[in-house]
C-alpha cells in the first residue's frame, strides 16, 4: 500500500513542484528524493513469506510481489538517476516528465498487487495513460508525435480487448475476484470452464500480447519506442514492459493454471513467432536505437517462457529476467543517449574515446545476448530451464537457442563498431563523474546478477 | 585451495597488468606466466604423489540450481590439459618479448583472462560451472582476435564467434535436458553421468547431437571447421597459438569428460558417423593444406588433420580404451608442437612481413638457429620416432585399429592416408622455407634472439625428452 500511495502523491507533488521550483535543478532533485523515499517506502512494506490483503480485499501483497515492488522502485530510482538529465531537457514541462513516471509507476505496483479483474483493468490504464504523453513529449519532432498517436490508437485497442475479456469473464464467473468462490469454482475446479470463460482469456492473452509487444501484436513498438524521446524509451521498454510481464505472469500461474492446456499451445506459438520477427528483423537495423526496439520484442519473446511454464522456476526466471534485462537496457540507453548519431557507425571508436561508456555499453549488451557471468544468461537460463521442467517443448527451447544465437549477432555489431573500427564517436554531451560511476555501478550490478543470481531468488 | 589458484592468479595477474603501463606489461606478463606455469608444475607433483585433496576445491554457489563451485583435478587429462595451459603462455609470451605489441597491457591482460577460463574449463566438475567457463574463455580471445591481427580480422573472428556460441548453446540445452532428469537436481558431474546412463538411447541420440556439435565445433571435425583456417590465418599469430594449442582441445577435452561417460547409448549409435566424419576431416585438411600458399593457413589445416585423427580415435572404443590414452598423450604433445610450429611462423612473419610461402626461401643459410628449430618443429609434426608426436600417434593407430567397429580397417588406412600426408606438406614447408635459392624477400632475415633461442630450445627439450621418455606422460593417462 505504501508503494501505491507514495507513488502516487510524489506524482501530484512533481505536477506542483514546477510551480514551486524555477530551477530545473531543483525539479531533477526533487523527483531523485522522491524515488528514494518510494524505494523506502516499499522496502518497508516487503513481507518475507505469505500474503496481506488490502483494500476489502481488491489487493494481495503476495511476498513476490513485494520484493517485485521494491526491485522496480530500485530500477526506477536507478532511472532517474542515471536519465535526470535528459528527462529535463526533452522539452519544456520538466516537472510533469517526472509526475508522469511516478504515475507510471502507481499502475506498475497496482499490476503487480491486483486479486481482482478491476484493478488490473485500472492499473494498465494508470500505466499506459501518462506513456502516451510521454512518447508524444517531444512535441517539435514528428516522430514523437506519430508515436504518441499509434502508442495511443494501439493502446487504446487493446485495452478494449481486454475490457471485453474481463466482461466476459465476468459473465462466465459473476465476480472480477480471482480469489472469490465463485471465480475459482469455474476456473480451478478442473473441469473445463465454459467457452464464454475460455474466449474471455483468449481475449486477455492478446491484450497482454499487445502490452508485452509479443508477436503477432507487436506492431506498435519499433516507431514507438524509435520514436519516443530517447529519456523515455528505456522506461518503456524495460520497467515498464516488466511490470505488464508480472501482471500477466500473476493471472494466468494463479488463476487460470488449472487450463493450462488451453492456452499454452497458443502462447507457444507466440514464443516462437516473437523471437523470430524480433531477432531477425533486428538484424537488418542500422540505427542502435531501433534495433534495440527490436530487440526488446525478442527479451519479451524469452520472457514469455516464463508466463507459459507453470511451475516455480518460471517465477524466479520472471524476477531475474525482470532485474537483468531492465538494468542492462537502462545501462545501454545510458550510452546511446549521449550520442549524437544513433546508426551502427556512429558507435565507432567510441571505446578509445570514452573507455568507460564503451565498457558499460558492452557489459550490458553482453547481458542482453545471454553471455555467462552476466545477469542476462542468468535470465535466460531460469526461463528455458522452467521451460524444460514442463517437457515435451524441448524443440521450442532449441528454436529460442537458435535465436539467441541470431541476438548475438546484432547486440556483437554495436560491440565491434565501439572497439574495432576506427572513428570519431561524437557525443551530445560530456558525461559528468557522476554519470560515469552510476554507469560503472549499474554494470557491476549486471556482473553481480551473473555472479550470484541467488541475491534476488532468495527471496 | 591449490587449484584454485590456477584460475584465480591468471585472472587477478591478468586483471592488474591491465592496470599497468605498456612498458611495464610485457615482464609482468611473462612473471605472472612463470608462477603459473609453476603451479600446474606443484599440481603435477602433488598428483604424482597422490596428494588427492589438494585438488579438491568445492564451494557452494546457486543452492536454488544445485549448482555448485567445484573444480577437481580427478584423473590425468585435466591435468595434462592444466599442464599445456600452463606451458603454453609462457612460451608465447617468452618468444614475444622482444616483438612491439601495440597496447601491450591490454593486449596481456586479456590473454590471461582466456587463461583463467581455460583453466576453468578443464577444471570444472559441475556442468554449469563447465559452461560458465567455456563462454568466459571464449570472450578475451573474441576481443583479441579482433582487435589483433590481419585485415579481414574482425568478420572472421566474429564468424568464429557466433559458430562458437551457437554450439555452445545446444550444449546448455542438452545440459538442461540431463539436469531435469537427474533425481536430485544436481548439475554435478557424478550425477549427470549416473543420471544420462539411463536416459532411453532414442532421447541420447539427439542429446549427442546437442553436445557433439558444441564441442565439435570448437574442436573442429570436418564439416563444422570453416571459421578455423580464417580464424588462424588473420589472427595475432600470440592469439593463434592460444586458439590452436589450447582452446581446440577444449572439444576434445570435454568429448571425453562431457559427452563420453554422461551418454553412452548415444556415442555407441553415433560413433561411426563421427568416426567417419573426422577422417574424411583428415584427408580433406591434409589435401587442403598441401596446396596451401599461406603459410599460418597451412598450419591451420593441418591442424585440422590432426585434430581428426584425435576426435576420430576418442569415439574408437575398445577393451583397454588404448585410442583414447593416445588422443589424450596426444592432445598434450600436439599443443606443445603446434606451439613450436606457431612461433616459428610468427618469427617468419614479424621478420618478413609476409605470411605467403613464395616469398620465403633459403632462410637455412643466414639463420642456422631458426632453421634446426623449424626442422625438429616440423619433424615433431610429421610424429616421427624420438620426437614427442610419435607415441601419442603409435597408441591411436594401434586404438583406432582394434577398435570395435566394421569399418575399422578402412578408417585406419584412410587416417593412415593423413599421416603420409602430413610429411607431404610439413617438409614442403620446410623445404621451400629454409631451402634453395636465398630470395630477396628473405634477405633480412636475422636469426633467433636471446628470448627466441631459450623459447625454441625449451620446446626442443619437451619434444625431445618426452620423445625419448613418454614414461611421465603415459603414467598419467594410464586410466
Amino acid at each position: 500500500m505504501n508503494a501505491i500511495v507514495i507513488s502516487a502523491l510524489l506524482g501530484v507533488l512533481m505536477m506542483l513542484s514546477g510551480l514551486f521550483f524555477k530551477r530545473s535543478a531543483a525539479i531533477q532533485w526533487t523527483a531523485i528524493a522522491g524515488s528514494a523515499i518510494l524505494l523506502i517506502g516499499s522496502i518497508l512494506e516487503l513481507i518475507p513469506a505469505g500474503q496481506n490483503k488490502m483494500f476489502y480485499g481488491m489487493l494481495e501483497l503476495h511476498h513476490v510481489s513485494s520484493w517485485f515492488n521494491v526491485l522496480m522502485s530500485a530500477c526506477v530510482m536507478l532511472y532517474i538517476l542515471l536519465f535526470h538529465r535528459s528527462i529535463a531537457k526533452v522539452g519544456r514541462n520538466d516537472a510533469e516528465y517526472f509526475a508522469l513516471i511516478f504515475f507510471v509507476m502507481c499502475g506498475i505496483y497496482l499490476m503487480s498487487m491486483y486479486s481482482n479483474l478491476l484493478i488490473l483493468f485500472l492499473g494498465i490504464e494508470i500505466m499506459s495513460i501518462p506513456q502516451y504523453i510521454m512518447a508524444g513529449s517531444d512535441k517539435e519532432n514528428i516522430k514523437s508525435n506519430e508515436s504518441a498517436l499509434k502508442y495511443f490508437l494501439m493502446g487504446s485497442f487493446s485495452t478494449g480487448i481486454l475490457l471485453m475479456g474481463i466482461t466476459l469473464i465476468y459473465g462466465a464467473t459473476g465476480s472480477f475476484d480471482l480469489l472469490s468462490p465463485k471465480f475459482t469454482a469455474v476456473f480451478q475446479s478442473g473441469a473445463d470452464p465454459s467457452s464464454l470463460a475460455m474466449i474471455g482469456v483468449l481475449l486477455l492473452i492478446v491484450a497482454f500480447g499487445f502490452k508485452t509487444s509479443s508477436s503477432p501484436f507487436h506492431f506498435w513498438t519499433p516507431d514507438v519506442y524509435d520514436g519516443s524521446p530517447t529519456a523515455f524509451t528505456p522506461f518503456m521498454a524495460s520497467i515498464v514492459k516488466v511490470g505488464v510481464f508480472m501482471a500477466f505472469i500473476r493471472l494466468f500461474h494463479l488463476s487460470f493454471i488449472q487450463m493450462a492446456s488451453h492456452w499454452q499451445l497458443m502462447m507457444a506459438l507466440m514464443i516462437a513467432l516473437t523471437l523470430l520477427i524480433g531477432n531477425i528483423t533486428a538484424v537488418y537495423q542500422q540505427s542502435v536505437k531501433r534495433m534495440l526496439a527490436y530487440s526488446s520484442i525478442a527479451q519479451a519473446g524469452f520472457m514469455l517462457f516464463a508466463v507459459f511454464s507453470t511451475n516455480q522456476t518460471a517465477w524466479d526466471g520472471m524476477m531475474l529476467y525482470s532485474v537483468a534485462y531492465t538494468l542492462s537496457t537502462l545501462g545501454i540507453f545510458a550510452v546511446l543517449i549521449k550520442m549524437k548519431d544513433y546508426t551502427y557507425d556512429g558507435f565507432k571508436g567510441l571505446g578509445k574515446k570514452e573507455p568507460v561508456l564503451a565498457a558499460t555499453a558492452t557489459i550490458c549488451l553482453l547481458s542482453l545476448a545471454g553471455i555467462p557471468l552476466t545477469g542476462g544468461f542468468f535470465a535466460k537460463y531460469f526461463v528455458l530451464n522452467a521451460a524444460m521442467e514442463q517437457g515435451l517443448w524441448i524443440a521450442l527451447i532449441i528454436f529460442a537457442v537458435l535465436m539467441a544465437a541470431v541476438s548475438a549477432y546484432y547486440y556483437f555489431k554495436v560491440i565491434m563498431s565501439m572497439y574495432f573500427y576506427e572513428g570519431d564517436a561524437e557525443l551530445t554531451e560530456e558525461s559528468n563523474a557522476v554519470e560515469k560511476t552510476l554507469m560503472i555501478m549499474n554494470a557491476v550490478l549486471v556482473i553481480l546478477l551473473g555472479v550470484m543470481p541467488g541475491l534476488i531468488l532468495n527471496h | 585451495m591449490l587449484i584454485l589458484l590456477l584460475i584465480l592468479f591468471p585472472l587477478l595477474g591478468g586483471i592488474l597488468i591491465w592496470l599497468l603501463s605498456d612498458k611495464l606489461a610485457s615482464i609482468a606478463a611473462l612473471f605472472v606466466s612463470i608462477v603459473v606455469m609453476v603451479l600446474s608444475l606443484v599440481v603435477y607433483n602433488q598428483y604424482h604423489h597422490g596428494l588427492h585433496e589438494e585438488l579438491i576445491y568445492q564451494q557452494p554457489w546457486i543452492s536454488q540450481l544445485g549448482a555448485t563451485f567445484s573444480i577437481e583435478i580427478s584423473n590425468g587429462l585435466p591435468l595434462l590439459m592444466v599442464m599445456l595451459t600452463g606451458f603454453v603462455f609462457p612460451l608465447i609470451i617468452g618468444a614475444w618479448y622482444n616483438k612491439p605489441i601495440e597496447k601491450a597491457s591490454r593486449f596481456y591482460g586479456l590473454m590471461f583472462m582466456a587463461q583463467a577460463g581455460l583453466m576453468g574449463v578443464f577444471l570444472a566438475k559441475d556442468a554449469l560451472l563447465f559452461y560458465v567457463f567455456w563462454e568466459v574463455a571464449l570472450i578475451p580471445v573474441y576481443f583479441l582476435s579482433s582487435m589483433y591481427g590481419g585485415a579481414r580480422r574482425i568478420p572472421v573472428t566474429f564468424k568464429f564467434f557466433v559458430y562458437t556460441f551457437l554450439g555452445s548453446l545446444l550444449m546448455l540445452v542438452a545440459f538442461l535436458y540431463i539436469y531435469q532428469q537427474t533425481p536430485i537436481h544436481s548439475f554435478s558431474w557424478d550425477s549427470l553421468v549416473s543420471t544420462g546412463k539411463s536416459i532411453s538411447p532414442a532421447n541420447q541420440q539427439w542429446l549427442f547431437w546437442m553436445l557433439f556439435i558444441a564441442f565439435a565445433i570448437k574442436m573442429p571435425v570436418f564439416p563444422f571447421h570453416t571459421w578455423q583456417p580464417d580464424a588462424y590465418e588473420q589472427s595475432a599469430t600470440p592469439v593463434t597459438i592460444v586458439l590452436s594449442a589450447i582452446m581446440v582441445k577444449m572439444g576434445l577435452f570435454a568429448v571425453v569428460r562431457w559427452l563420453l561417460p554422461v551418454l553412452p547409448d548415444g556415442v555407441k549409435y553415433w560413433m561411426d558417423v563421427v568416426m567417419w566424419l573426422s577422417v574424411a576431416g583428415i584427408v580433406y585438411a591434409s589435401c587442403m593444406a598441401m596446396v596451401q600458399t599461406n603459410i599460418k593457413r597451412l598450419i591451420a589445416y593441418s591442424s585440422i588433420a590432426h585434430i581428426g585423427l584425435m576426435a576420430a580415435c576418442l569415439f574408437a572404443p575398445n577393451a583397454d580404451y588404448l585410442s583414447v590414452q593416445g588422443a589424450a598423450v596426444q592432445m598434450f604433445n600436439h599443443g606443445i608442437n603446434i606451439a613450436g610450429m606457431s612461433i616459428i611462423v610468427g618469427i617468419l612473419e614479424h621478420r618478413l612481413g609476409t605470411q605467403q610461402l613464395d616469398e620465403m626461401g633459403g632462410i637455412a643459410k643466414i639463420a642456422p638457429y631458426f632453421t634446426v628449430g623449424l626442422v625438429l618443429i616440423s619433424l615433431a609434426n610429421i610424429a616421427l620416432p624420438l620426437t614427442n608426436g610419435f607415441i601419442g600417434e603409435f597408441m591411436m593407430f594401434n586404438g583406432l585399429f582394434n577398435a570395435d567397429s566394421k569399418y575399422r580397417v578402412w578408417l585406419t588406412v584412410l587416417a593412415g592416408l593423413g599421416v603420409i600426408l602430413s610429411a607431404v606438406y610439413t617438409l614442403t614447408m620446410v623445404q621451400k622455407v629454409a631451402y634453395g635459392p636465398l630470395k630477396t624477400t628473405s634477405m633480412g632475415f636475422t636469426d633467433l634472439e636471446l628470448n627466441e633461442k631459450i623459447v625454441v630450445i625449451l620446446i626442443l627439450l619437451v619434444i625431445l625428452i618426452l620423445g625419448f621418455y613418454p614414461k611421465y606422460l603415459l603414467e598419467l593417462v594410464n586410466i
